[in-house]
């Protein structure tokens, strides 16, 4: 498999509001191989926008600059919008976090996948119903001919999350964007979702961004982990080594989870510094 | 379905008609126009005039009068009209279909010219044909209706001489068709009378145009809203992100979730149209209930009033009943 | 509220801060400043008409009828002569008569029906609510219509009839609010303080829904002003010789072919009156809007 790559190198998202310009992602830059990603932060830090940026799926309102946002050679800024549509779903993909709510309301299941699937080739009806059924099967769904009949409501929150990822491997992209795909789920299914997306992520050889509020979560799932507050990056660093990690933030998140090995009278508070977001 | 819903709707059903007709009752009684007086004339003798009320059974308790009433509408008795001297009922079954042909092509021009509209608005939400929308919805709104009518009648008939004048065909072809239907255009095409069929068409364009354009104002502007709010949830982006057409977003993912709604709007807004009929009609001569109608009201015949607000009372509630209907058919969340 | 004493006495209330801020709000959108505008100009021709008008509204000079518009009679002249710029400047003040008389007892019977709808609940809810949808499942107009023809035409019992019919939303509207607030802290407070119903509903539960209620008067204004509009159009409102709108169009109408400005004129106000009150209310509506990000 030849090497792609994601370049991004100074990201800036601002949101154009009545009083001007509100800065949501500041100066961002990473890059990402054939790996697994993380962007850890809490709510308000930037991560789902930096997401959204890579598929240009912001609001109108939204101004997206970057010295460089490069996708496998193709400058995601400077494309228009018909080549951003060629791009998404073949190229670039997202699964988001709640399917009842990602997922239309009013159409089964099994048809949805099914656009997905005829977006990457043109089959008959028989054909594409067999096709989709196999991407059921892929993700573990035992009956996937009755679950492609479903509506989304009726589906519980670990089958939606395997029916979304399904319907957005169909046509195998290149790169995926997981934004917060597990914390909808209960937690006995979460497991078995991140289990799922290891297997797909070493059988296609995918890229994973993962975005999460979840620092150890991903510290057991992903490889890299890019620490994200105010909308700044204030730490990168391999998975493994996040215990040794240097920023104050960082160390304050490791510290707030509740663990069953250290007793504690009293769960640490996070003190924030106004240096990290403008550092 | 269990039967517990649907019993509860229909005696919720029940009781609002039976409100209705105490209400229409009332009306009828209070109404300062003496019926009596009505058909003897100011110039009868006491006792004719007695004799009268007592046949009309005015003398009896009001209760007892309700009770007549209700007793003859088992029947399907509404009374008799004063105006026509006919049944209520079979005025009211000559004056229906006018109004209903009026009423059907209004809503096919509201519809086929409000709900592109108002798809256009909400994907070019902030933008030339947003503002273009909202200004016809606007003006759509705050226009009184009747004096559309006239205003259209003036240009489009006094001073260029497109559409057709006051009534429902033109005065040479007056009484040629014969009624099947009630549906001047169905039955000129029945019986295959070409130049009737076109003054009849000439006729009929401009009314519903004017009904039509009402509607239309209200359509577009509920269609914008409810594709907006479609259009800002998380399954658009996941249609987005699988990479289909703006086309197969907007039409194959956000309309398809508001069919529903705008199925109910339209049954709502079809109520509403026979309320703009009523001032219409007058305008254009129009021989449907609303002019049955008003001409009743102005001339105080309590039957004929009576029986149109009974009727279009019933009408109303069964449309309701329809777009309740109709969601638990069309939307899959509902059918759990 | 009415327990904490007013210490800074010459200070602005806090509600009246709150009316400037709406206010500024509202202005920045231009079409609802339009809309004020217009309102306000209603407002005033109907203060000033009797010293803007150039002449007697009913005054009648049959020598002079059915002239076009031109110098001396802006408007032209009707079928009687008489000055149809002094007969539109005098149905403004009709018009607002309407406007504020329709306001005053749809306000209040409205929420009162529907705070106590929703205060008290159980069969209380249930009796209010049944009647307020039977008014409301019936086309307004047809109710409006039929009223009138009971109580005689005329403009007092044309108001009244239109109120009769408009009363429902605001009851709505109301209820879903009493419903909202009356397991509030600050109502069982109230109650433990020992406060009648009559108070609580009065003192604390219609304060809360005024502003609501206010927005979606101002949303109903207009089609207040077109249903007045078409009773006077069929002869069951205001009476000749008022000079009110509609009924100037529906006596316009013999002559429309030959004159039309008797018909384009008054439709023509109407239309301004009832354009200004939906900008207004679409306006209010949406200053008010907590769910507004642009």
């Amino acid at each position: 498999m030849t090497a792609s790559l994601l370049q991004v190198d100074q990201l800036d998202v601002a949101y154009r509001g009545p009083a001007g310009a509100v800065p949501v992602v500041k100066g961002v830059s990473f890059t990402l191989g054939q790996e697994k990603l993380a962007v850890v932060g809490e709510s308000g830090s930037g991560k789902t926008t930096v997401g959204r940026a890579l598929l240009r799926l912001l609001p109108r309102h939204a101004q997206v600059s970057a010295r460089t946002l490069r996708f496998d050679g193709v400058d995601l800024l400077a494309a228009s919008d018909r080549q951003m549509g060629q791009l998404r779903g073949q190229r670039l993909s997202m699964i988001m976090q709640d399917p009842r709510y990602s997922l239309n309301p009013v159409m089964p299941v099994g048809a949805q996948i099914g656009e997905a699937v005829l977006r990457a080739e043109a089959l008959g009806r028989a054909a594409c119903q067999e096709r989709v059924e196999q991407l059921l099967a892929r993700v573990h769904i035992r009956e996937p001919g009755r679950v492609a009949r479903q509506y989304a409501h009726q589906l519980s929150g670990g089958m939606g999350q395997r029916v979304m990822i399904a319907m957005m491997l169909a046509q195998k992209p290149r790169l995926l964007v997981a934004d917060e795909p597990t914390s909808a789920l209960d937690v006995s299914v979460r497991q078995e979702v991140l289990d799922l997306l290891d297997e797909l992520v070493a059988e296609q050889g995918l890229m994973l961004l993962f975005i999460s509020h979840d620092l150890n979560l991903v510290g057991r799932f992903c490889d890299r982990v890019l620490v994200m507050y105010g909308g700044r990056v204030v730490e990168a660093l391999p998975a493994a080594e996040l215990a040794h990690a240097d920023h104050p933030y960082t160390r304050a998140l490791l510290s707030a989870a509740p663990s069953l090995k250290h007793r504690r009278r009293t769960l640490p508070v996070l003190q924030r510094d106004p240096a990290w977001s403008a550092g | 379905m269990s039967a517990r819903p649907l019993l509860r709707g229909v005696a919720g059903i029940a009781t609002s008609l039976l409100g209705l007709l105490v209400l229409t009752f009332l009306i009828g009684r209070v109404m300062p126009l003496d019926p009596v007086l009505a058909i003897v004339g100011p110039d009868a003798d006491r006792s004719t005039y007695e004799q009268v009320h007592r046949q009309l059974g005015l003398d009896q308790p009001l209760a007892v009068q309700f009770g007549r009433y209700l007793l003859s509408l088992a029947h399907g008795d509404l009374g008799q009209a004063l105006l026509t001297g006919n049944p209520v009922a079979r005025d009211l079954v000559r004056v229906l279909p006018a109004t209903a042909e009026l009423a059907t092509l209004a809503m096919l021009i509201g519809v086929l010219l409000g709900v592109p509209l108002g798809v256009l608005a909400a994907t070019h939400h902030g933008r030339w044909p947003d503002h273009l929308a909202r200004v016809l919805g606007l003006l759509g709104h705050s226009t009184p209706v009747f004096w559309f009518g006239m205003m259209g009648l003036l240009v489009f008939y006094a001073w260029l001489g497109w559409a057709g004048g006051i009534g429902r065909i033109g005065l040479a072809f007056e009484g040629n068709v014969p009624t099947v239907t009630g549906l001047l255009l169905l039955d000129a095409a029945l019986a295959g009378d070409a130049p009737a069929w076109r003054s009849a068409l000439r006729h009929l364009l401009l009314p519903a145009a004017v009904l039509g354009l009402h509607s239309m104002a209200y359509l577009s502007r509920m269609t914008r809203a409810f594709m907006l709010a479609q259009l800002s949830q998380e399954y658009i982006t996941t249609a987005r992100v699988k990479g289909l057409t703006e086309r197969q977003v907007v039409w194959g993912h956000a309309f398809r979730n508001i069919r529903v709604q705008l199925l109910t709007i339209v049954a709502l807004a079809y109520g509403g149209l026979l309320e703009g009929a009523v001032l219409t009609e007058t305008v254009f001569g129009w021989p449907g209930f609303g002019s049955y109608l008003t001409g009743s009201l102005l001339l105080g015949d309590m039957n004929a009033v009576m029986g149109s607000v009974l009727v279009i009372g019933v009408l109303f509630v069964s449309l309701n009943l329809l777009t309740d209907a109709l969601y638990r058919v069309f939307d899959p969340r509902a059918a759990a | 509220m009415s327990i904490a004493v007013d210490s800074n006495a010459g200070a602005r209330p806090a509600w009246a801060d709150e009316a400037v801020a709406l206010l500024r709000r509202l202005m920045r959108n231009r079409l609802t400043a339009a809309g004020l505008v217009v309102i306000g100009l209603l407002v005033l021709l109907a203060l000033l008409a009797p010293w803007l008008a150039p002449a007697d509204p009913l005054r009648q000079d049959l020598a002079r009828a059915l002239l076009p518009p031109g110098p001396g009679h802006w408007f032209g002249t009707d079928e009687f002569g008489r000055d149809v710029l002094s007969r539109l400047l005098h149905g403004t003040r009709i018009t607002l008569f309407i406007v504020v008389l329709v306001t005053v007892v749809v306000g209040p019977l409205g929420m009162a029906v529907g705070v106590v709808a929703g205060y008290f609940g159980g069969r209380v809810d249930a009796v209010l609510m049944r009647l307020t949808d039977m008014v409301l499942s019936f086309p307004s107009l047809i109710l409006a219509l039929a009223f009138v023809a009971a109580m005689g035409p005329g403009l007092d019992h044309a108001v009244l009839a239109i109120a009769l019919t408009a009363w429902p939303p605001i009851a709505r509207l109301s209820r879903a609010e009493a419903l909202t607030l009356r397991q509030s802290d600050f109502i069982v407070v109230a109650q433990l303080q020992g406060a009648s119903n009559t108070r609580v509903l009065l003192k604390h539960l219609v304060p809360l829904c005024l502003p609501s209620v206010l927005v979606r008067l101002t949303m109903n204004m207009a089609s207040v002003v077109l249903t007045a509009a078409g009773l006077g159009f069929l002869g069951l409102g205001a009476q000749p010789p008022l000079p009110e709108w509609g009924a100037m169009i529906s006596e316009g109408r013999r002559y429309m072919l030959d004159s039309w400005w008797l018909v384009a004129a008054p439709g023509a106000a109407i239309l301004a009156v009832s354009t200004a009150f939906n900008l207004l209310g679409d306006g209010l509506n949406d200053a008010l809007d907590p769910r507004q990000n642009t």
